[in-house]
């Protein structure tokens, strides 16, 4: 880790006419840290990551990205085209539905290549071995990569998603509920796997998510958020056995336990 | 003689100025799609109202016209549209390559290399080279304002991983003076090397779409490809069976109900030429003595 945050969110505020769904939001983010941001269904989260990733603009606040070759720019202002290629070739945006992240018209194989052709790979066969390596690492058998997605089970089209999104090798991966929809085994593995592979990439990560038991495998540290607003935030163990905001004590003791 | 119940060209002259507005734009930004506001034309949508179209808006009266279609000079659609141009502007037509000025085309690059001053003028059924990946039209126009074009390879990737070479054999994607990347409307792959630094202006029309995009003369117009699986033509193993041309794009023609076949050039006129010129081919023999 080095001594300075890769990002920097300040006073980030969305609102959808009269209902606000983000306000005031600030937090950093550290190289190679993984940030979890939980709360219950409409608390804003997954308004906060889309304006993060750029699907939605954001009505007020700065996100302030350090670039690779060094050099701060704020998302937030920055011009259509200069935010797209920073997005592009160098974050990645794991989508809580893989029919939102992948294409499903077209093999597993030219879904983990295209973000290589995206930033100008122009020769097939490294393409494609390439995207041979990333399936293996995912865990989806190599000789799979001429399937389509939509033969594949939900926890395989979600490891697919992931590996589109890390072949890059990006800086900071974002993701919208990550295990939702799977069965708690193959959550169990896909944990495994994200938490190896953002180890092993030493890339920084925004998980969303209601679970806590996601958030407390997966995170280094966590904002609780409630109605659009961060009620707390800190390090993920702390923030779990010492909660200090009622609506996280709330949010805490509501874990069923078997 | 022109029809005197019509204006000359068909079109009223305040559509003809907008669509030489467009044509304007799309030869100033070469492989960009410019909107226009398309008529209805007298024949339907898929047989050439965009080109039509842009005819209309360019023809003159000392212009002469060539019609092909499929490479030929006498199917139907070509044949109607000549005959309505001739009526509509009272102005020669010709099916000879050479002494065309305007030649509208479906589906074919006529053999014989263009000149300087000739106008080609394609007839586009879907201009959107994205739209095969990206079905919303406010992201493809994103998309080309931005020069993301890394998606146009997916398709090429697809392709070889599914068949082994790159399928798409006609309307082959390209990448236009180095900027935009185009659908040259189906003509085979064959053509599309035509294409690069051709000497005439090449106009596109696209009638249900409402677009018109262009090559100007002498403009770089590149196919996509992947370093290792560069672009390649169409090839065949023997020569026309009619004037024995070589490096012809050639039609399979069956030509009795026992399976015979020949293969002859699409370029009619092309074919004529050489035939008159004292060429021959086998006559398709060697196909015929394999049956």
């Amino acid at each position: 880790m080095t001594d300075a945050p890769i990002l920097r969110v300040d006073g980030l505020g969305k609102a959808y006419g009269r209902r606000i769904a983000c306000r005031d939001i600030c937090f950093d983010l550290w190289p190679g840290e993984v940030l979890a941001v939980v709360g219950e269904s409409g608390s804003g989260k997954t308004t906060l990551l889309n304006c993060l990733g750029g699907l939605i603009a954001a009505d007020a606040g700065t996100v302030r990205y350090t670039r690779r070759g060094g050099g701060e720019i704020d998302l937030a202002t920055a011009g259509e085209a200069e935010r797209r290629a920073i997005l592009r070739a160098e974050w990645g945006f794991v989508r809580q539905n893989p029919r939102d992240g992948l294409r499903f018209g077209v093999s597993a194989g030219a879904n983990v290549g295209e973000p290589l052709m995206a930033i100008g790979s122009r020769h097939f066969g490294k393409i494609r071995s390439t995207a041979s390596e990333w399936l293996e690492a995912v865990e989806i058998d190599a000789h799979r990569i001429d399937d389509l997605p939509s033969g594949f089970s939900g926890g395989m089209q979600q490891r697919l998603q992931i590996a589109r999104n890390l072949v890059t090798h990006p800086s900071i991966v974002l993701m919208d509920e990550p295990t939702g929809g799977l069965d708690v085994s193959v959550q169990a593995k896909l944990l495994d796997l994200i938490r190896r592979l953002v180890r092993e990439n030493g890339v920084s990560a925004i998980v969303v998510t209601h679970d806590l038991g996601v958030a407390r495998l997966l995170a280094d540290r966590m904002l609780v958020m409630k109605e659009g607003e961060v009620v707390e935030s800190g390090l993920t163990d702390q923030l779990l056995d010492d909660p200090q905001a009622a609506y996280t004590q709330l949010l805490v003791s509501s874990v069923l336990t078997v | 003689m022109n029809d005197a119940a019509y204006n000359f060209g068909y079109l009223d002259e305040q559509t003809k100025r907008m669509i030489r507005r467009s044509i304007l734009k799309a030869v100033a930004i070469p492989g960009y799609q410019v909107p226009f506001g398309s008529r209805e034309m007298p024949l339907p949508y898929g047989w050439g109202t965009g080109g039509i179209q842009v005819t209309a808006a360019i023809i003159g009266i000392g212009d002469v016209l060539k019609v092909i279609d499929q490479g030929a000079d006498d199917t139907t659609n070509a044949v109607s549209i000549r005959r309505f141009f001739s009526r509509m502007c009272g102005m020669a037509t010709t099916e000879k390559t050479a002494e065309a000025s305007i030649i509208q085309t479906r589906h074919r690059i006529p053999e014989r290399p263009l000149s300087e001053g000739q106008i080609l003028v394609y007839q586009v059924p879907i201009p959107e080279p994205l739209r095969w990946l990206e079905p919303r039209e406010s992201e493809t126009r994103k998309m080309h304002a931005l020069r993301e074009y890394g998606v146009m390879h997916v398709k090429l990737y697809e392709d070889i991983a599914t068949k082994g070479k790159v399928a798409t054999a006609y309307d082959y994607p390209v990448l236009v003076n180095g900027r935009y990347i185009m659908r040259p409307s189906p003509i085979p792959k064959f053509d599309t090397p035509k294409m690069h630094r051709n000497a005439a202006l090449q106009l596109f029309g696209a009638g249900r779409e409402k677009r018109i995009y262009a090559v100007p003369p002498h403009t770089d117009v590149v196919p996509l490809d992947f370093e290792d699986h560069p672009f390649a033509v169409e090839t065949w193993d023997r020569p026309c069976a009619l004037c024995g041309a070589g490096n012809t794009f050639l039609d399979e023609i069956v030509v009795n109900d026992r399976g015979g076949r020949l293969f002859v050039c699409s370029d009619t006129d092309y074919c004529n030429e050489r035939q008159e010129a004292g060429h021959r081919g086998d006559g398709g023999a060697g196909l015929e003595a394999a049956e």
